[in-house]
């Protein structure tokens, strides 16, 4: 409880030291990326919103430490699939946090700056249903991270490059569409995109619904379907080497 | 106590370079997270020439100016955050029956040079800044005071974390909102800012003088919050007051102690 | 060697203020070797705390080797040694060789000295087979034999150990109980330790204190202590009693109170 409180102040302090970022750019650029003033600072907090349910600083699986104790063999041996077993219990997790971490710093944004809700229903529900398949996404880009452990002597490596790549290509830091050129492009069309940047343009209406939701349903499967053979591969390892 | 401090840091450094292979990806990893900041700064200016006023270089200045003290101070006593992890694994007993300063323990616990890499890139940053902006000479001899500043201000802070963590034992993560926030508020000019949040920061919590306050003077520019002349020099004046606070908030913290478990 | 004066500790629980230790008072000389008993909560680590300066007494006065332990902590760490049963005071990630290594720096021993030390210590603690050895990977016995070593790298004056057999096979229990046996008999260190192993008291100690609700409730020798009860009654059944709150001392109130 004091954790969650401890972790939503830190997220909105950050959320209104970033939103001062992106003011004094879009005061130099009014318009720019298609987004007006209020977009970019409400763009600032649904991102900040978003750190904890993503997990966008790593971890939140619990996977690694099972491996290294070995506790793992217990988990493949129960009914349920581990990757199953692990998303359910991940999409609980994230429903929690983006309550008690999520809500808190976008309150303080529309307190200090005024930020702009989802305009009618039908782009609330684009938003929701973003932020569902953007939390299927993460699941499964830190499920292949945490699984990674198995082959690794060293995660810590692992666990840093994913924190680049999911606090700098996800638009967290800044909207994707501000990147110049091929690197914006490039950014656009990875997966880490589909876990802020898409669900933030759906919660301002500034993004496609369908397409943006079927560019997340893509990544989703590709990296649930990579997360599937690293269980069997995983399974293999656990049965031949016993741990 | 300096001595006893790089002794200690040398013995981490041996245990890390047992693993060479880690330690090196961890140094390249470490300076890539340093550089999405500056990654940052570089995206707001492909798509702007000027911000509130502040050109690229005059940016990267103030960013180089911040992140050289704050690095150095990620590298060498940034583990002092770490006081309610102690508390709560029940080590931090141990730090209190050796006989030197709990503080200089806790800041060199698990010391890792890897981080060594961001003060680097900060201090390449900065002399790049330097030299592309053209300053006058005659108000370069402020860089080493600033730096030195802000190594006081970004240290007592992150004593003032520690000694927080003392009482909040639970909700560690609160203090990074002033750490971490300190280097992210400090990496841009100040003029971006409200005016209440750069008073905070000015007569408050005194980050505005570890690169803003001295960088203005630099960069031969007026404060655009109109703060008069003479504020430009207080740095000196205000770190170690900020010192202060910042020793006798540690050694409440260590008497108020309540050693739990067995 | 170590004073207590009427040294109390209380700690705010919510809003109740619970006393973990009152009043309590006993000093122990040089050269003796002292157990200090007590039922689980009884106040025992909290005293130990309070003697090494990780807890600052709220009442009295408290005094280890002419200092007082909260004010002078890093001058005492300097002549006492301290040893936990429950957690290692070494560094988890280092060999024990690295650790102690970081000792004789802290402590500022003189290479020379420490290194006669440190094989005196290798030898009679058989450390030699896991000196090179991170501590985690090392057996509890192992570790233990390591802690120890680490507490007595720099010859304190005094020696206080928590628990220190807690956990420990047969075996290393009696090297545990040797070793101390011969750091009190042949360098004359005080020793002070608390344990629930009353094979610690039986073969250690000349004199029991023992702590029950914060308070002094025996302060004796062992013989004392076991002239309380009947003559059939072992050390076992009177401490049981003596937990229990039953045992009715010769003197008809709890023994050394006024001490």
């Amino acid at each position: 409880m004091w954790a969650a409180l401890a972790g939503a102040f830190t997220n909105s302090v950050f959320g209104i030291l970033r939103a001062y970022i992106l003011i004094a750019l879009w005061q130099a650029r009014p318009g720019l990326a298609g987004y007006d003033l209020t977009d970019a600072v409400t763009y600032c907090f649904v991102t900040q919103a978003l750190i904890a349910p993503m997990q966008l600083f790593g971890g939140g699986l619990g996977l690694p430490e099972r491996i290294r104790s070995g506790d793992i063999a217990l988990d493949l041996v129960r009914p349920a699939p581990l990757q199953l077993w692990t998303l359910a219990e991940d999409t609980g997790r994230a429903a929690y946090l983006f309550l008690v971490r999520g809500l808190p710093p976008m309150v303080v944004g529309a307190a200090v700056f005024g930020i702009t809700l989802p305009a009618g229903a039908g782009q609330g529900a684009a938003f929701l249903a973003g932020l569902v398949l953007a939390v299927v996404v993460s699941f499964g880009w830190r499920y292949l991270v945490a699984l990674s452990v198995c082959w690794l002597v060293d995660d810590r490596g692992v666990a840093v490059l994913s924190l680049v790549l999911s606090t700098f290509f996800s638009g967290l830091m800044l909207p994707l569409r501000i990147f110049p050129g091929a690197l914006g492009d490039l950014a656009a069309a990875l997966p880490w995109a589909a876990m802020v940047q898409v669900p933030t343009d759906l919660y301002l209406g500034a993004a496609p619904v369908l397409p943006s939701l079927a560019f997340q349903a893509f990544w989703a499967v590709v990296l649930l379907g990579l997360g599937a053979l690293a269980t069997r591969a995983i399974r293999h390892k656990v049965m031949i080497q016993g741990g | 106590m300096v001595r006893t401090y790089f002794l200690l840091a040398w013995t981490w450094t041996r245990a890390a370079a047992a693993y060479p292979v880690s330690f090196w990806l961890m140094t390249v990893l470490s300076l890539a997270v340093a550089a999405t900041d500056l990654a940052v700064i570089l995206v707001v200016f492909a798509n702007t020439t000027s911000l509130a006023g502040f050109s690229r270089e005059e940016v990267l200045f103030l960013y180089g100016a911040a992140s050289l003290p704050f690095t150095l101070c990620d590298l060498f006593v940034s583990n002092l955050d770490r006081v309610s992890r102690h508390i709560k694994d029940g080590t931090l007993d141990t730090f209190l029956i050796r006989p030197a300063g709990a503080w200089l323990q806790l800041a060199t616990d698990r010391f890792t040079p890897t981080r060594a890499g961001r003060v680097v890139q900060a201090a390449v940053v900065l002399v790049w800044a330097v030299a592309a902006l053209d300053l006058d000479p005659g108000r370069l001899w402020m860089l080493p005071v600033m730096t030195a500043t802000g190594l006081v201000i970004f240290t007592s802070l992150w004593t003032l974390a520690g000694a927080a963590q003392f009482a909040l034992t639970d909700a560690p993560e609160v203090v990074n909102a002033f750490t971490y926030g300190g280097h992210q508020l400090t990496q841009y000019p100040l003029a971006i800012y409200g005016r209440d949040l750069v008073r905070g920061v000015t007569y408050v919590l005194p980050l505005a003088f570890v690169n803003w306050q001295p960088g203005l003077y630099v960069l031969g520019r007026a404060d655009p919050f109109g703060t008069p002349e003479f504020m430009r020099f207080l740095g000196p004046v205000a770190a170690p007051a900020l010192a202060l606070l910042a020793a006798l908030a540690w050694r409440q913290g260590v008497r108020h102690y309540r050693s739990t478990g067995s | 060697m170590i004073e207590l004066d009427r040294a109390g500790r209380t700690f705010k629980v919510r809003r109740n203020v619970v006393h973990a230790v009152r009043d309590l008072s006993f000093t122990v000389s040089a050269g003796e070797f002292v157990g200090c008993l007590g039922p689980n909560g009884a106040g025992k680590s909290t005293t130990i705390k309070m003697l090494c300066g990780i807890l600052t007494p709220t009442s009295g006065r408290v005094r280890v080797a002419g200092l007082d332990p909260s004010r002078r902590r890093t001058a005492l760490a300097r002549r006492i040694g301290v040893v936990f049963g429950q957690r290692t005071t070494l560094w988890w990630d280092l060999p024990l060789a690295d650790s102690f290594e970081l000792i004789r720096l802290l402590h500022k021993i003189e290479r020379a000295a420490f290194r006669a030390r440190l094989a005196e210590l290798t030898d009679t603690l058989d450390l030699g087979a896991f000196l090179r050895t991170p501590v985690r990977q090392l057996s509890l016995g192992q570790r233990m034999r390591g802690d120890l070593a680490a507490a007595l790298l720099h010859a304190p004056e005094v020696l206080v150990l928590d628990e220190p057999t807690i956990g420990l096979d047969v075996v290393s229990k009696a090297g545990i109980r040797e070793f101390l046996l011969r750091v009190n008999a042949e360098q004359g260190t005080t020793v002070l330790l608390t344990t629930h192993d009353l094979g610690d008291v039986e073969r250690l100690c000349r004199r029991v204190v023992l702590i029950d609700h914060g308070r002094l409730a025996f302060d004796g020798t062992l013989a004392d202590l076991m002239a309380t009860a009947p003559a059939h009654e072992d050390i076992e059944d009177v401490v049981t009693r003596l937990y229990k709150g039953e045992a009715v001392l010769a003197d008809g109130g709890p023994a050394g109170a006024d001490q």
